[in-house]
């Protein structure tokens, strides 16, 4: 019957991640915005992808210097 | 059907959907109504962003307004004081653009950086209605940004409010988290508690004592952490001398714990952490319902958020844009068409035409002569004006207007429904509490008796009550909320039901300067018609453009041999050798002539041949709004303007007494104080500054507004104007929801009544606290929002 020390201790662990995840993305400011995303997760992909965001922003500080 | 389709795909507008009049406007086969829309479609076109027209029919917003003038974002005071964060290279910005209302003002704002390359990106809240632009400030500044807004049709709107105002971060209370902690507590700690409602083997006691420690541990972060508020809460209210609903809460909540923590110390018995921690779960759920608020609407504006950000002040004749904080007594400044008066001044040059109505109420502008004092908060109608300030800005006639009631503050605490309850609910369950622990004391049985005392409070501690009251009026607010009455919180609600007395402003509230309809003062040939049609259609201007439309389907379009436009007064044209002016009072008409009303003047060859006036439209059920609301309701009237509609008023209103003219602001605020004086709930129901005080003052001031997200002074609500025949509807309705609450009282007493009948025994099991207490609250909630949502049914609302 000692296993029921164990699971006792596995679940309250494994909820205890969820709190954890739950508290870090509140904090991360996912839950300020719960509108917005709905609908821009809609809109066709042509964002410019983040490596030519990237490389934009370099090639911009290469021109300031 | 097909071809039906597109004969009324050619007549709106591809960019707004506005109809389209004149053909002059057409580019890859799309109509527009205006040179305004056709160039945003060009530009977007330009940077291939034409996706925005797929994602939603006609998603533009037309620019009718003349574009607003930023030139104060030069200013790097002013400028810096609304970023948010800047360092060498990067600002960020967040700005409020009112415009934001589908999904393509999303995406086509989120593509900013494809319309600009100083655009780094952007980032759209839709609720909030706000942008947040990262930009390279040495490639595009402040004031290209928001002029690069306004020009594809989303111009932000500045105030005063921002920049003065240091940016005070929402108060956080971590609700959320609290909320998510106590749900953890309670899943948990509820599945810990089932081997003891089972009933645990004799064999198996080992493990009792095993989970009594597991849910203690549970009950300490809900009860320091996620409870804290009610302790604080009702330690204030203590310290006020006064019970709020708070107290009988913690009480409470402190007596679970303590006798969950005595009973798993001692060993004699499971406690009732999780019913502790159920409880605080659901209060806690109850209030995040109830703090539903519109980010996007502000209802506690001030003088500064009416006023502009800077004005154009002449030092060493030298013009210079100057932070209005900075304007002393003694400077000139320069008022342009359309701008707003900010400080009581002196008129020095230049033809003044002031529009007040937003002031006092009077619609019609008045002219000022030189010398004479000009009161901040009028609009100049005219050409450009040379201004010396004879009174600080926070001393001018409208700020101290608007300031007057904050010095009197008469107002009456307003006691909410629970609160009131509470104030008795707890000496009586504090007086059971105490007697069946003397009758238990009395027959010997200490244990007995200390166990009856503790179940009593626990029992009794008004779980239900305290969510009945969010519950239900949250769902009011939504169904308010659904048909354009905006309210500042529950508590607004509940002084909605109290009223018994309403008072109107007429201007703007009852009735509206309608745009498109005209009537002309005079008379016009056909001759004459075709003249001012074809000048007209070649300006512009918002009035001219009107003008046009409104002549377009019977007119001849004739040649002009000249034509001049001269913003702020008005067009010179000349056609078949006559000469034709159309514009201002000013301008158009001569010193002797007879239309002495404010309007677009027409002279044609010297003489003057009328005037262009907006009519005054009573809004739509009117008539039936005020039968209605004349059953039950005393109704008043309060007016700036003269008495010219004292007659059409007086049919309509029962009591000819309570209309009142030629009000000003001051009569207005006292006329409003003077009737509760009288012991009468208040409401007032108004739109402008002249209405300001009253608002205030009122027990509740309802402002009502075409466009919800325009300028608005303080009150307890936003109406929009489409809104007003719901108006005898929405106060039943909130006298429902008050008969709904006190139902649902009813209910969660006699569910404590029932628990009471154990717990004066001393016999309340923690199975029967456990079962008891999420059963009253499940109720409570059903009950609430289905019979908000029954009678908002039956309210058509």
């Amino acid at each position: 019957m000692s296993a029921i020390f164990f699971l006792i201790g596995c679940s309250v662990l494994i909820a205890l991640l969820f709190l954890g995840a739950f508290i870090w993305a509140n904090k991360s400011g996912q839950h300020d915005d719960t509108y917005t995303p709905a609908i821009r997760v809609l809109f066709e992909d042509d964002f410019p992808s983040e490596e030519k965001e990237l490389d934009r922003q370099v090639n911009l500080g290469e021109e300031n210097k | 059907m097909d071809k039906l389709e597109t004969v009324q795909k050619e007549q709106t507008c591809f960019h707004c959907g506005d109809e389209v009049k004149h053909q002059t406007y057409e580019v890859d086969n799309h109509r527009f109504c205006c040179l305004g829309c056709k160039s945003v479609y060009l530009l977007l076109n330009e940077h291939q962003l034409s996706r925005y027209y797929q994602y939603n029919a006609h998603p533009g917003s037309s620019v009718k307004e003349e574009a607003n003038r930023y030139f104060y974002l030069e200013e790097e005071n002013i400028s810096k004081s609304l970023l948010d964060f800047q360092d060498e290279r990067m600002s960020i910005v967040t700005l409020y653009i009112p415009g934001i209302h589908c999904s393509s003002c999303i995406w086509l704002l989120e593509s900013l950086h494809k319309l600009h390359a100083g655009v780094a990106s952007s980032r759209t809240d839709f609720l909030r209605k706000e942008v947040r632009v990262t930009f390279y400030h040495q490639q595009l500044s402040l004031k290209q940004l928001v002029e690069l807004l306004a020009s594809i049709g989303y111009p932000p709107v500045i105030s005063l409010q921002d920049t003065t105002q240091d940016k005070v971060e929402e108060q956080k209370n971590h609700l959320v988290r609290k909320i998510a902690v106590a749900g953890f507590c309670f899943g948990n700690s509820m599945m810990i508690s089932f081997p003891e409602y089972f009933g645990i083997g004799a064999f198996e006691k080992d493990y009792a004592q095993l989970f009594g420690w597991i849910n203690l541990t549970f009950a300490l972060p809900v009860m320091f952490y996620s409870g804290s508020d009610y302790f604080v809460s009702s330690l204030k209210s203590l310290k006020q001398r006064r019970l709020n609903l708070d107290v009988p809460l913690a009480l409470g909540i402190l007596i679970l714990f303590v006798r969950s923590a005595w009973e798993i110390l001692n060993g004699t018995g499971a406690g009732f952490s999780d019913t502790l921690c159920g409880l605080i779960f659901f209060l806690l759920v109850g209030r995040w319902v109830q703090q539903k608020t519109y980010h996007h609407l502000s209802f506690e504006r001030d003088y500064r958020s009416y006023f502009p950000v800077a004005v154009t002040k002449i030092h060493e004749g030298q013009e210079k844009t100057v932070a209005l904080a900075n304007i002393q007594v003694g400077d000139r400044i320069l008022i342009r068409n359309n701008e707003i008066v900010p400080a009581d001044a002196i008129l020095l040059k230049g033809q003044a035409c002031i529009d007040f109505s937003f002031v006092t109420g009077e619609s019609v502008p008045v002219e000022k002569v030189l010398g004479e004092i000009i009161y901040a908060g009028g609009r100049q109608t005219e050409q450009i004006i040379e201004l010396e300030v004879v009174k600080p800005v926070s001393q001018s006639y409208l700020t101290s207007l608007w300031n007057a009631p904050e010095q009197a503050e008469r107002k009456v605490f307003f006691q909410s429904f629970s609160n009131k309850i509470s104030r008795y609910f707890t000496p009586i369950l504090l007086s059971i509490a105490l007697a069946s622990a003397f009758f238990w004391g009395s027959a010997g049985d200490a244990q007995r008796a200390w166990s009856a005392f503790t179940a009593v409070l626990i029992i009794g501690c008004p779980c239900a009550l305290a969510l009945s009251s969010p519950f239900t009026l949250s769902a009011v607010l939504s169904v308010f909320d659904r048909n354009g009455l905006f309210m500042k919180d529950t508590l607004a609600i509940e002084k909605m039901a109290e009223i018994n007395t309403l008072v109107f402003d007429k201007t703007g509230t009852i009735s509206t300067l309608s745009d498109d309809r005209f009537h002309f003062e005079g008379k016009l040939t056909a001759m004459e018609a075709s003249m001012v049609f074809s000048v007209c259609r070649n300006s512009n201007h918002p009035q001219s453009r009107k003008i046009a439309k409104a002549f377009g389907e019977t007119c001849r379009i004739l040649p002009m041999s000249s034509y001049v436009e001269t913003p702020g007064s008005g067009i010179q044209a000349t056609i078949a050798g006559k000469d034709i002016l159309i514009g201002s009072r000013s301008f158009a008409a001569t010193d002797k002539d007879l239309f002495k009303v404010a309007g677009t003047y027409v002279r044609i060859d010297g003489e003057t041949k009328g005037v262009f006036c907006v009519e005054q439209k009573w809004r739509s059920g009117l008539a039936s709004v005020i039968s209605n609301l004349s059953h039950g309701y005393r109704l008043h009237l309060l007016s700036g303007d003269g008495e010219k509609d004292a007659k059409a008023l007086s049919l309509l209103f029962p009591h000819k007494e309570y209309l009142n003219f030629n009000q000003l602001p001051a009569d207005k605020l006292s006329y409003v104080e003077k009737l509760q004086h009288n012991c009468q709930k208040v409401a007032m129901i108004g739109d402008g500054l002249n209405d300001a005080g009253a608002l205030k003052s009122a027990d509740l001031g309802i402002a009502v507004s075409d466009d919800v997200n325009n300028f608005s002074p303080a009150c307890d609500a936003i109406m929009s104007g489409a809104s007003f025949e719901k108006l005898p509807r929405f106060f039943g309705f909130a006298k429902r929801a008050m008969r709904i609450i006190y139902s649902s009282f009813v209910i969660s007493l006699l569910y404590n009544l029932l628990g009471m009948y154990f717990a004066t025994q001393g016999s309340l099991s923690p199975l029967i606290a456990a079962i008891l207490m999420p059963l009253s609250t499940i109720t409570i909630i059903s009950f609430t929002s289905l019979a908000t949502r029954l009678y908002a049914y039956k309210y058509h609302l």
